[in-house]
């Protein structure tokens, strides 16, 4: 009997990897806070040409 | 509601008719985008061949731009869109989810690719596929681009769709298959991906229309970047997905370990994206700490994710193979492969030619000192080409070879040139990709119709050795063209007149 629920019971692992969605918002975070939003702060921060 | 599939005879598999017919015509579509595109690249070929030089500049420039859309967006995307529609409703035995929504995603990238072509076409796009601020197109050459990113978008919305609801209705329990789960990966790098294409060209496309006065050229190469090299890591998932299902279908194999392959796609999705840097490296806006950032750990985790499968691909083919007996000495097994078999040998060219030909080359330019001195050469047009054509595009013909029995339910048509259709396009793909890189290492530029500089004040004399590199390249890409066009040939011949083959509704 307690084999049979530790067999139903799924790891945790097992969870996180099949969890398309959730692993969707992980890499969009990633890529938008390492990449994009980094980046955009940076070139906005930027002093303008003199030549402007 | 009444969904109406078929059983396929040789898989088993429930093939839904909407799924069925939205692979056909994706399918078809990419093939009609992959005979355009070689046609130019044969153009290319022959121009960056300097005794033959046989287009002038303006149609040089002209005709690049519309290769690298062709074969880089249009083939490849609409290719995938039906290995999506492939990996979710037909591998799952459902139906397909929202079909109104997917025959959008097909009108929207049919509409957008054709305005790109005949703007190109036109000489009002003359801008390469990078398309770099301040060179500016014609404001339909952006709405186009931007419809076939939508349309693409949909299409990965479709495939989430269906794989949502053949959970819900108890398709499948547990994990998603290994490939369902490549393509997966492929379909949210996808969304990340499109999403930023979006986001440089609307304004762009409003630039173009007079309607924004001024475009920031750095936050739109920051922004093109995160489509236009993150759009490579697609066809990464796709074809890695493509190679697990190819070894299932030519050898019977399977795994050896699920979770260490789901960890692999698990580093794509978390870290592949970021190294969309490298192309920024030599930009002054962006601090050293974004550059090295990006273009380090993280960056290392996505290549050992390729490492990993490398490593997988091979050791469960082999294993699959001794399992049938075949374990005389070290190698055995790989004398006793389907070498016959154009889809094994297409996936065999496709993991070396991608691994140790673009894979390598890849880590190796992408390095921060080397890529300031390699990346405007022709030494990265060799690694992509030795990616995202022996790597990618062989995956895609391999697979088609199970695709028009399976989906078009016809035989392979002139099954004798079949088998070495692959030998002749990945051999003529590997002389070409590696003579390039040879030549790119002597700081010949990429992008170029006049190496020499014929008409500047100061000439360029790269010496004879560039120029017979040159020649060899352009032998390899004769060859491939040759090869291409049997592809197209076989699969166009399959569809006319490949034997019918019966099958149970």
């Amino acid at each position: 009997m307690e084999t049979e629920e530790k067999e139903r019971r799924v790891n945790y692992w097992q969870v996180f990897y099949d969890d398309i969605f959730l692993l969707f918002f992980l890499g969009a975070a990633i890529f938008l806070i390492s990449y994009t939003i980094w980046g955009l702060i940076e070139l906005s921060a930027a002093p303008l040409s003199p030549l402007v | 509601m009444n969904w109406k599939f078929r059983v396929c005879p040789t898989t088993g598999l429930k093939v839904h008719d909407s799924a069925e017919t939205l692979i056909q015509v994706n399918a078809v579509t990419a093939i009609v985008f992959l005979l355009v595109g070689g046609a130019l690249a044969l153009l290319m070929v022959l121009t960056r061949w300097q005794v033959v030089h046989i287009l002038p500049a303006d149609y040089f420039y002209r005709l690049l731009t519309l290769h690298g859309i062709a074969m880089l967006v249009a083939w490849i995307i609409f290719f995938e869109m039906a290995v999506l529609y492939f990996a979710s409703a037909v591998l799952l035995s459902h139906r397909l989810a929202v079909p109104w929504l997917a025959w959008t995603q097909y009108i929207l990238m049919l509409v957008g690719a054709a305005m790109v072509t005949v703007m190109v076409l036109m000489g009002k796009a003359d801008v390469m596929f990078t398309s770099y601020i301040p060179l500016q197109a014609h404001h339909m050459y952006y709405l186009g681009v931007i419809l076939f990113a939508v349309g693409a978008i949909l299409g990965c919305i479709v495939f989430f769709a269906t794989v949502t609801s053949a959970k819900v209705e108890g398709a499948y329990e547990g994990s998603l298959s290994l490939v369902t789960y490549g393509a997966a990966a492929a379909a949210i790098i996808a969304i990340l991906t499109l999403a930023h294409g979006a986001i440089a060209l609307i304004p762009t496309w409003l630039w173009a229309l007079g309607v924004i006065p001024m475009m920031d050229p750095e936050a739109y190469i920051l922004m093109f970047w995160g489509f236009g090299h993150s759009s490579q890591q697609i066809n990464l998932c796709a074809m890695i997905a493509i190679w697990y299902l190819l070894g299932t279908l030519t050898v019977g194999s399977k795994p050896i370990s699920e979770k260490y392959c789901r960890t692999a796609f698990l580093f794509y999705i978390l870290f592949v994206l970021i190294p969309s840097e490298h192309h920024l490296l030599v930009d002054p806006g962006l601090s050293a700490a974004h550059k090295v950032w990006n273009t380090g750990y993280f960056m290392h985790l996505a290549i050992l994710a390729s490492m990993m499968h490398a490593f997988s691909v091979p050791a469960y083919v082999e294993v699959a193979l001794r399992k049938k007996g075949y374990t005389k000495g070290l190698f055995g097994w790989l004398k006793e492969a389907p070498w016959g078999n154009p889809a094994f040998s297409s996936l065999v060219f496709s993991v070396v030619g991608f691994g140790f030909l673009g894979g390598i080359s890849g880590v190796v330019y992408g390095t921060e000192q080397i890529n300031i001195i390699s990346h405007n050469t022709l030494r990265i047009p060799g690694h992509f080409h030795a990616t995202v054509v022996i790597g990618t595009t062989m995956a895609f013909m391999g697979v088609t070879y199970y695709v028009l029995p399976l989906i078009f339910k016809r035989e392979v048509a002139f099954p004798t040139a079949a088998r070495w259709q692959p030998y002749i396009y990945g051999t003529g793909m590997t002389i070409f990709s590696v003579a390039m890189m040879f030549v790119g290492g002597f700081g010949v530029p990429r992008r170029h119709w006049d190496i020499t500089a014929a008409d500047a004040v100061f000439q360029l004399n790269y010496g004879p050795v560039v120029n017979i590199g040159l020649a060899i390249t352009a032998i390899g890409g004769i060859l491939a063209a040759i090869g291409g066009l049997m592809y197209c040939l076989i699969a166009v011949a399959t569809l006319l007149i490949g034997k019918k083959i019966p099958q149970e509704a």
